[in-house]
């Protein structure tokens, strides 16, 4: 086949190279190759790629998740080629990480995947706390599964929240917002801050729960689940939402796992894997919950999946409160975890061990571990290594999202431009993890 | 060992590696000799020469059914106080790390290869794991460690004509000096 | 007609201020969340910290239509180029607050991959302070901004600089760039 190219073509794609001018990370124009064609007086055969066009959606745009560019070669309506271009939140987190020491790293990580900072500042504490072959109270441990239980249902809410508008069902932007002030309004009470925490550090947690915290928390539950039944109603069985997402951005188990992808995405293709249930962290065998899992891996089984989800966390949280271990909110080391502020009034000795933890930090002997957990995305893993200093030689996370992004091209490929929002809504990916 | 010299006979000695107890490791260490296995904080991590790194996780998905390459990243000891090295590994200032999970026998295992510094190439595990097509771009990206074989072996979070490898020890975190009002000089 | 026998169906006020009522009480914001700050942001846009009773509900996407850039979170080197564009695009009179610390001044992260600061790229009106700033103080910056839009101090400051405001001289003579 020899190559012949129109001038139409040629200035074309002369035409997108000038547009396009960040090179390798564009989609770049598919080579036109052109038998010569002997048409013998009839009409000239149609080529099917000469309508396309290549889009960029993003990074600026009202439905994508944060700053994530989607490059789409376009068939009319239909998205011929989609491929993610990302780094346009990438803060050296990574790097950073590697200047901070280990009681400082937590405020660093916490801003990763912003939507559960709970879950990035957990899975970074257990990796030191492994590293240090340390274990924590078991008061620390259901304070943090509490938390990072209410932070699966403030990010599952923001899901809802996003996904119902990015779909068109706008009112559902202010119920998701609704029912997760509430959830944050709780946190601030019990962590000090609405997001962004810093609250889980190794060795514990920073502060023990505040009076009160019992009735509140079911109040919240109360809420909370009220709030979700409504969601249900609204849309589980609403035909427009129906339409707009049930075998909307199929997927298959063999795909997700080849590609790497966790969470959500992976179970609502029918593969019910929750590291809370495979590989137990925290206190999560010793109390009663579901996995939930889909059964054809679209857009409307990760949507009701997580609406599930919101309703297993509000039975653990419930669990939580009723069997909370009284004693130690930390591990009683000194080298390790600060004093209460008070006793800095009154002992000499807690002053200085104040000012050592939080000028210096402690060491951590070296050594390498990779420790996941479960966060609202999916598995989120920190790979640390240690050299015996006071700061890591390597502080890596490995985000979910970053991972399932890459489901977007094969749900993507083949589906029209309305429901590649909603395929990029549904993987649900927070670009401060991707991007980190 | 009170006695300097009797220590130093048993740096000189050759170091026995350590026999893996774990399976698959067992399994790894016996299909390609000259790996080594480390139990890592309750965890089982093989060692192996960076030239097999594609041959291990084909082993691994086809016959360890390890259905998912969880990450891979790397690493840069160039300023490591100790460094953390089981017995029988020759060092490198660079070290792969590939994490893979299997779910049907809910185990993971660590594979590190050690990556020297002027031979920065290792082969790409994207024909075994589609999935480990991003992870490998990012390594690029912050070490310059080139996989060979990856389709798209591009920078994904650095602008595309960005110079250097950020995560390299010896690429500076650029701090920007800050001052503030009345300050004598910035910090 | 004499002053006393006009039935009194209208006011009288100045050109200028009735004009700087009306960019006040209907700012549009444009939607430039890159992090955690948007969260927040959308918190204030939502039902409990409403900003809907400003007359600052709609979130516009395109640039040609809003008036507000709320640059809401840590613009890192790869966002830069896009956010003058996306500031360029606005139309004038147009209006920069900076969301929390790390659009004001890089905030926790002093290194390679992150701007310190915004107003180095684009000229900003308001920072709001915080990591990040609830709800509560991010209204505080948005109504700095309406009373001085209301008192005209911003306009006036622009014609005063040689820039019209811009950090930068820009190029006029160079093509616009196509795409978006």
């Amino acid at each position: 086949m020899s190559e012949i190219r129109s001038d139409e073509e040629q200035l074309e794609e002369e035409r997108l190279e000038r547009q396009t001018s960040e090179g390798a990370q564009e989609l770049q124009p598919r080579v036109r190759t052109k038998e010569v064609v002997l048409t013998g007086g009839g009409m000239w055969p149609e080529d099917e790629l000469d309508d396309t066009m290549i889009i960029n959606m993003g990074p600026q745009h009202p439905s994508t998740h944060g700053v994530l560019r989607l490059m789409m070669e376009l068939d009319s309506e239909e998205v011929l080629r989609i491929k993610p271009v990302i780094g346009y939140l990438h803060t050296g987190m990574e790097k950073t990480g590697e200047e901070l020491t280990y009681v400082q790293g937590g405020t660093n990580v916490t801003r990763m995947d912003y939507a559960a900072p709970l879950s990035n500042e957990l899975v970074y504490s257990m990796a030191v706390e492994r590293l240090l072959d340390i274990e924590v109270t078991p008061r620390a441990t259901w304070i943090r599964m509490m938390l990072v239980e209410l932070n699966r249902m403030s990010s599952h809410l923001l899901f809802q929240a996003t996904n119902g508008m990015d779909i068109g069902a706008v009112s559902m932007m202010l119920y998701g917002w609704r029912e997760r002030e509430e959830v944050l309004r709780y946190l601030e009470y019990v962590t000090g801050l609405r997001m962004n925490h810093n609250f889980i550090r190794p060795g514990g947690v920073a502060a023990d729960l505040p009076d009160g915290w019992q009735e509140r928390v079911l109040e919240l539950c109360d809420t909370v689940e009220h709030g979700v039944s409504e969601y249900d109603e609204l849309l589980s069985e609403n035909p427009i939402w129906r339409e707009r997402t049930v075998g909307i951005g199929l997927i298959t188990t063999e795909e997700c796992l080849a590609r790497s992808i966790t969470g959500p995405i992976l179970r609502s293709t029918g593969f019910a894997w929750d590291l809370r249930k495979a590989q137990p962290y925290l206190a999560y065998d010793e109390v009663d919950f579901d996995v939930v899992y889909g059964a054809n891996g679209d857009v409307f089984d990760r949507y009701r999946l997580r609406l599930a989800e919101i309703f297993e966390s509000i039975k653990i949280v419930r669990q939580c409160v009723e069997r909370m271990p009284a004693g130690d909110y930390r591990v009683q080391d000194k080298k390790l975890t600060p004093p209460p502020r008070a006793r800095i009034d009154e002992s000499m000795e807690a002053l200085i061990h104040h000012f050592k933890l939080f000028t210096e930090g402690f060491k951590v002997p070296a050594g390498e571990t990779y420790l996941s957990i479960e966060s609202p995305r999916g598995e989120i893993g920190c790979y640390m290594v240690s050299d015996g200093s006071g700061k890591p030689v390597r502080m890596h996370i490995r985000g979910p999202s970053f991972y399932n992004l890459q489901s977007i091209e094969p749900m993507g490929t083949g589906s029209l431009v309305a429901d590649a929002i909603a395929i990029v809504s549904s993987v649900d990916p927070i670009m401060g993890e991707v991007d980190r | 060992m009170a006695d300097d010299e009797a220590r130093e006979d048993v740096h000189e000695a050759e170091p026995t590696p350590v026999a893996p107890d774990d399976e698959v490791a067992a399994a790894i260490v016996e299909r390609f000799p000259g790996s080594q296995f480390d139990r890592s904080h309750g965890q089982p991590v093989v060692y192996v020469d960076r030239a097999v790194l594609a041959d291990v996780a084909g082993f691994l998905r086809d016959e360890q059914q390890f259905t998912m390459c969880v990450d891979i990243t790397a690493t840069d000891h160039l300023l490591d106080g100790v460094r953390y090295v089981p017995a029988g590994v020759a060092v490198e200032r660079y070290e792969v790390v590939a994490n893979f999970l299997s779910h049907v026998r809910n185990r993971r295992v660590r594979i590190i290869c050690e990556v020297p510094a002027d031979d920065l190439s290792v082969p790409s595990l994207t024909a075994v794991y589609p999935g480990t097509n991003f992870p490998e771009r990012e390594t690029y990206d912050f070490y310059g460690i080139d996989f060979v074989g990856h389709p798209d072996l591009t920078r994904i979070l650095m602008p595309d004509d960005w110079e250097g490898h950020p995560l390299r020890k010896d690429y500076p975190p650029a701090r920007v000096p800050v001052t503030f009002k009345g300050d004598p000089h910035p910090r | 007609m004499p002053l006393d026998q006009i039935p009194h169906n209208f006011m009288t006020a100045r050109l200028e201020d009735v004009v700087r009522w009306g960019r006040r009480n209907s700012v549009f914001p444009a939607t430039f969340g890159l992090a955690c700050c948007a969260l927040e942001m959308m918190a204030t846009g939502a039902a409990h910290y409403d900003l809907a009773r400003f007359g600052m509900e709609v979130f516009r996407a395109s640039p040609r239509q809003a008036d507000l850039m709320i640059v809401a979170g840590r613009v890192s080197q790869k966002m830069a180029p896009v956010l003058r564009q996306v500031y360029d695009q606005m139309v004038e009179p147009k209006w920069v607050i900076s969301m929390g610390v790390c659009a004001s001044s890089g905030g926790m992260f002093n290194n390679y991959a992150i701007v310190q600061g915004v107003d180095q790229i684009v000229p900003v009106d308001v920072y709001v302070p915080g990591c990040p700033p609830g709800p509560e103080t991010l209204m505080h910056g948005i109504l700095t901004l309406h009373e001085q839009i209301r008192t005209g101090e911003l306009l006036r400051r622009r014609e005063a600089s040689p820039t019209g405001g811009a950090a930068i001289q820009l190029d006029t003579s160079a093509p616009a760039p196509a795409g978006i």
